[in-house]
């Protein structure tokens, strides 16, 4: 099994805070690896980091064996990173349909009509295709914002809180569909709060805690480390 | 040494005058997220004001002061917050941008209106005549209270903004509006005095500033421009940056202009007059500061608006472009040959609004400078070899597309209010620097060759209408094909969120510079084909501000609203020639037309376009609505009617009838029977009012606006009686928070969790 994204002893420092210190993260090809840790733990910094969005402090990221250090974000994106935001970031004013066109025609598809309809299939918003994405519902601006990520037919997918706003039952399909698109060969990093997504569809699990790793490995081993419980104030993982 | 002294003061006092005006911008921006382009203006209109209660009236200094600083600017500022921003909260930059710069054209338009430039004496600073000696240089003492003021203000502000209950809470509602809400403070509170201390500010550098060069109204408002450079060097957030920004400006000016009267400097450089170089420098200084800017960090994208970025459909466009080609044909058989010129202007205007459509409309990137680009494809018109030939127009297009992409290059770093005021410091380079050389406009005008195709004579303005609206059309439908492409969808998904785009691969740099080309290229169009003498103003900044305004009144998204738009700007200049009563009011209505956007987000385009559009999806409505007008043209042309009762059925039937068609054409016969009659009295208001004989067009065309906009409203009115209000359903999310929950919706609540009462 290699190593598909490696972040090596990333820092990142706004100011005076240390947001992120010397994080190491390995995903492994056709895995899905999951990141957890309470608020404010620099998830979604760490997300922005491999996505080019903001340079870290020190450290280097690499991706598919190569350095992307002093990549763009869109030369990241080329390469075939492809993301979702937990603060929804939707092409608003397009329709369903369009914002996935937009991303099937960046990643150069010979048929991107094609690619689109499909991704919208996959996530069961195709009922939804001409709408205007400003008037989704928050549950299925998050499955199009999946779609859309799909779209560019990505090597890794970082998903942010994809489940958050989904029902339970959402939250399930949402489960299998992890689980589909690994056996595509698509490999996955989700930041994530609902445990029982988490601990039920990832390989590998990284907790960070105030910018730290304090716990990485499987699952089960992450569920029962004691940093892990102090550091979600002793409750129970899975059990809550 | 003793000369250097000298200018060291007259810079420290330029600079502590900027520094008075840019303090009061920073302070409007970082309380209420408004860059208040008009930020000049409202000093401009306060020296007006305190000229005229001070100088014309002849009361006492401190008093006229107390009037102006105590009172007409903080209620100016109250009333800007009140009326013309609040309601802006949801907009996007550009709506907030083009309202400021509304405000700004409304000022202008007000001081040039009743102030007029012979009726004003001569404007003296605090008491003239009195100087201060220090190593053999005399000090004026406005000079020196500029000084101590600006010090003095300086001062005032860090203890207000870091010592006061309300400085506290100004800072809290800047760093998180809704949190410093939640904890009792109320940001509209706190804008309304940010903005009269704004006002304030900006009013007392206006009055300063007018002691130093004397009331006029443009340079004084875009003096102003040094203080947004000022600004800018603070990075819109520190103030003590924008002080050391602002005394660096005024001691460079004050340097550039001992430096340019000594005899080493030179005076021409390749034939070009240097001495524009020294009037551009504050300019320059403001273009630097905004490439030294870190490139913008990749924003997060818009807030969520239910608002659609419609597809344009190839069926609407095409029939939209035949009737604008056929009507201004027909039309310009009847229509006088003066008439036939105003109708030529309208379409330059709108060619020109047409040009921010791929720019602002669909990449959401504002520019300031539509003219500019026209200006320059009018100078190459001229200027290259060919005379007006079709290669000639097309090298024009080629060589304008190229510098729009050039100049946006480094521009494209910047975003929002940044690449607004680059592109706006552009535009002002270049009136300053090619449009204001002898070399370039001979003798103040310029001569722009007529296009030389198929032997037509493109001067007479019927084949001059006919011309420009081909080309409208012609490029409509360009752009309506590239808003169908994959370029399009990437410049609608690069405005709706950058940061998404670029994730997904998409090189915003390229789609910018597209854009900006693209834009470049349909303006240098507008400026290459209207042939004729030029004033180099016509392409000024200035003129460039109306444009941009009446694009977003008309909706900047859609061609229809491009065409509105410059309909509306040139109506609005046609109304000013023909009746010289109007003129002034013509002055300011772009401006206030400008500052309704508040209430209409989506602009006039828009409502209206949704009024039309069951009428283009039923198919008997659209030949109905077509054959009215081509029957109302064939009883003009053999003159069964005259023109001018053409003129009142074709309004009245555009605007009081085709709206009506589905219903009266529909198979509710009780409807019809209501809107029939409706609309047929509209058509036979429309007729015999022009019937009436005024003695000139304007009053005319006058008279049938004012009689269709009656019609409207009074259909609008019964229209609305008739249709029951349809409800519109509430996103659930909202329960609660518009409409208070019902008992029975309470009940079903404590039902669901378990709660016994």
């Amino acid at each position: 099994m290699s190593a598909l994204l490696e972040v090596n002893a990333v820092t990142q420092q706004f100011g005076g805070v240390t947001a992120l210190a010397q994080v190491n993260l390995t995903v492994n090809r056709g895995t899905i690896t999951g990141l957890i840790g309470p608020n404010g733990a620099g998830k979604t910094t760490l997300f922005n980091v491999i996505c080019g969005v903001r340079p870290p402090t020190s450290g280097s990221v690499r991706f598919d064996g190569v350095e992307v250090n002093n990549a763009g974000v869109h030369e990241r994106g080329a390469m075939g990173i492809s993301r979702t935001f937990q603060r929804l970031e939707l092409f608003w004013t397009l329709t369903v349909y369009e914002n996935v066109l937009v991303a099937a025609e960046l990643a150069s598809h010979p048929n991107p009509a094609e690619i689109a309809r499909q991704n919208l299939e996959l996530l069961g918003i195709d009922h939804l295709a001409d709408a205007t994405a400003g008037e989704l519902s928050t549950g299925s601006a998050r499955l199009l914002e999946v779609a859309r990520a799909l779209a560019t037919s990505p090597k890794l997918l970082l998903l942010d809180e994809p489940a958050s706003g989904l029902d339970e039952r959402e939250s399930e399909q949402l489960g299998e569909l992890l689980k589909q698109l690994q056996e595509r060969g698509i490999t996955v990093l989700v930041v994530e709060h609902d445990m029982t997504l988490v601990m039920g569809v990832c390989d590998e699990v990284y907790v960070l805690d105030l910018g730290v790793n304090i716990a990485s490995g499987k699952p089960e081993h992450v569920r029962t480390h004691p940093d892990v419980i102090r550091a979600y104030l002793g409750a129970q993982i899975g059990e809550s | 040494m003793q000369q250097f002294f000298a200018y060291t003061i007259i810079g420290l006092t330029i600079g502590a005058i900027y520094a008075l005006a840019s303090s009061g911008l920073v302070l409007t921006y970082v309380t209420s997220g408004v860059f208040n382009i008009a930020h000049g203006a409202i000093g401009m209109i306060s020296a007006f004001v305190y000229w005229q209660i001070r100088f014309d009236w002849g009361i006492p200094t401190p008093i006229a002061l107390l009037l102006v600083l105590g009172v007409f600017c903080p209620l100016l500022g109250i009333v800007i917050e009140r009326f013309v921003l609040r309601g802006l909260g949801a907009a996007n930059e550009v709506t907030r941008l083009t309202v400021t710069v509304a405000l700004m054209a409304g000022l202008i338009g007000a001081a040039s209106w009743i102030w007029p430039p012979d009726a004003r004496s001569a404007f003296r600073g605090f008491y003239e005549g009195n100087v201060i000696t220090v190593l053999d240089v005399n000090i004026g003492m406005n000079k020196i209270i500029a000084l101590i003021s600006a010090v003095a203000v300086a001062v005032l502000l860090r203890y207000l903004l870091f010592n006061t209950r309300l400085g506290v809470q100004m800072r809290a509602v800047v760093d998180d509006r809704d949190l410093a809400e939640l904890n009792g403070t109320r940001p509209n509170n706190i804008a309304r005095a940010s903005w009269a201390m704004g006002s304030v500010l900006a009013g007392y550098a206006g009055i300063l500033l007018a002691a130093e060069v004397q009331l006029n109204v443009i340079p004084l408002t875009l003096l102003v421009i040094n203080a947004y450079a000022a600004a800018i060097l603070g990075r819109l957030k520190s103030l003590l940056y924008t002080f050391v920004g602002a005394m660096t400006l005024g001691l460079l000016e004050a340097y550039l202009l001992w430096t340019s009267g000594t005899s080493w400097f030179p005076k021409t450089f390749f034939g070009f007059n240097t001495s524009g170089i020294r009037q551009a420098a504050p300019t320059i200084f403001l273009f630097i500061c905004l490439l030294a800017l870190p490139q913008a960090k990749l924003r997060a994208g818009m807030v969520r608006v239910v608002q659609r970025s419609r597809e344009p459909k190839w069926s609407t466009s095409l029939l939209g472009s035949a009737v604008l080609v056929v009507g201004v044909v027909a039309l310009t058989s009847l229509l006088t040959r003066a008439n036939t010129i105003f109708l030529v202007q309208c379409l330059v205007f709108a060619l020109a609004v047409l040009s921010l459509v791929p720019l602002t409309g669909y990449s959401g990137l504002v520019s300031l400078a539509p003219l500019t680009f026209a200006g320059l494809g009018a100078v190459f018109m001229a200027k290259l070899p060919g005379d007006g030939s079709v290669m000639t127009l097309i090298m024009t297009v080629v060589i304008v597309a190229l510098i729009g992409a050039v100049v946006a290059l480094p521009a494209l770093r910047l975003e929002g209010i940044y690449l607004a005021l680059a592109t706006g410091a552009f535009a002002l380079l270049v009136s300053t620097l090619v449009f204001n050389q002898q070399k370039v406009f001979p003798n103040g005008s310029l001569d722009v060759p007529k296009l030389r195709l198929l032997g037509i004579d493109f001067q007479q303005p019927r084949a001059k209408a006919i011309m420009f609206a081909v080309v409208f059309a012609l490029v409509s439908l360009t752009l309506v094909s590239v808003r169908r492409s994959r370029l399009g969808r990437q410049m609608v998904a690069m405005k709706d969120s950058p940061l998404a785009g670029a994730m997904l691969g998409m090189n915003l740099l390229k789609v910018k510079t597209v854009a900006f080309a693209l834009s470049a290229a349909i303006a240098s169009l507008a400026g290459a084909l209207d042939a004729g003498k030029v004033p180099p103003d016509r392409y000024g900044l200035d003129s460039s501000l109306p444009i941009l305004l009446l694009a977003v009144v008309g909706g900047i998204s859609s061609i229809g609203g491009a065409f509105f738009g410059g309909v509306m700007l040139g109506t609005n200049s046609v109304m000013a020639t023909a009746i010289p009563s109007l003129a002034n009011i013509a002055k300011i209505t772009p401006g206030f037309i400008g500052m309704t956007l508040g209430r209409n987000l989506n602009g006039v385009s828009a409502q209206i376009g949704d009024g039309f559009r069951p009428v283009i999806e039923h198919r008997q409505s659209v030949v109905v609505a077509i054959i009215g007008p081509a029957g109302f043209w064939l009883l003009a042309t053999f003159n069964v009617i005259t023109n001018w009762q053409f003129f009142g059925l074709l309004f009245m039937w555009t605007l009081g009838t085709i709206g009506l068609l589905p219903a009266i054409l529909g198979n509710d016969t009780n409807l019809r029977n209501t809107l029939l009659p409706l609309s047929v009295s509209g058509l036979i208001i429309g007729f015999i009012s022009t019937t009436i004989n005024l003695p000139t067009g304007g009053r005319m065309l006058c008279l049938i606006v004012a009689a269709t906009f009656v019609v409207q409203l009074a259909q609008k009115k019964m229209a609305q009686e008739l249709t029951t209000a349809s409800t519109t359903a509430e996103s659930p999310d909202l329960a609660g928070l518009t409409t208070p929950f019902t008992a029975r919706e309470l009940q079903e609540v404590d039902d669901a969790i378990g709660v016994v009462p």
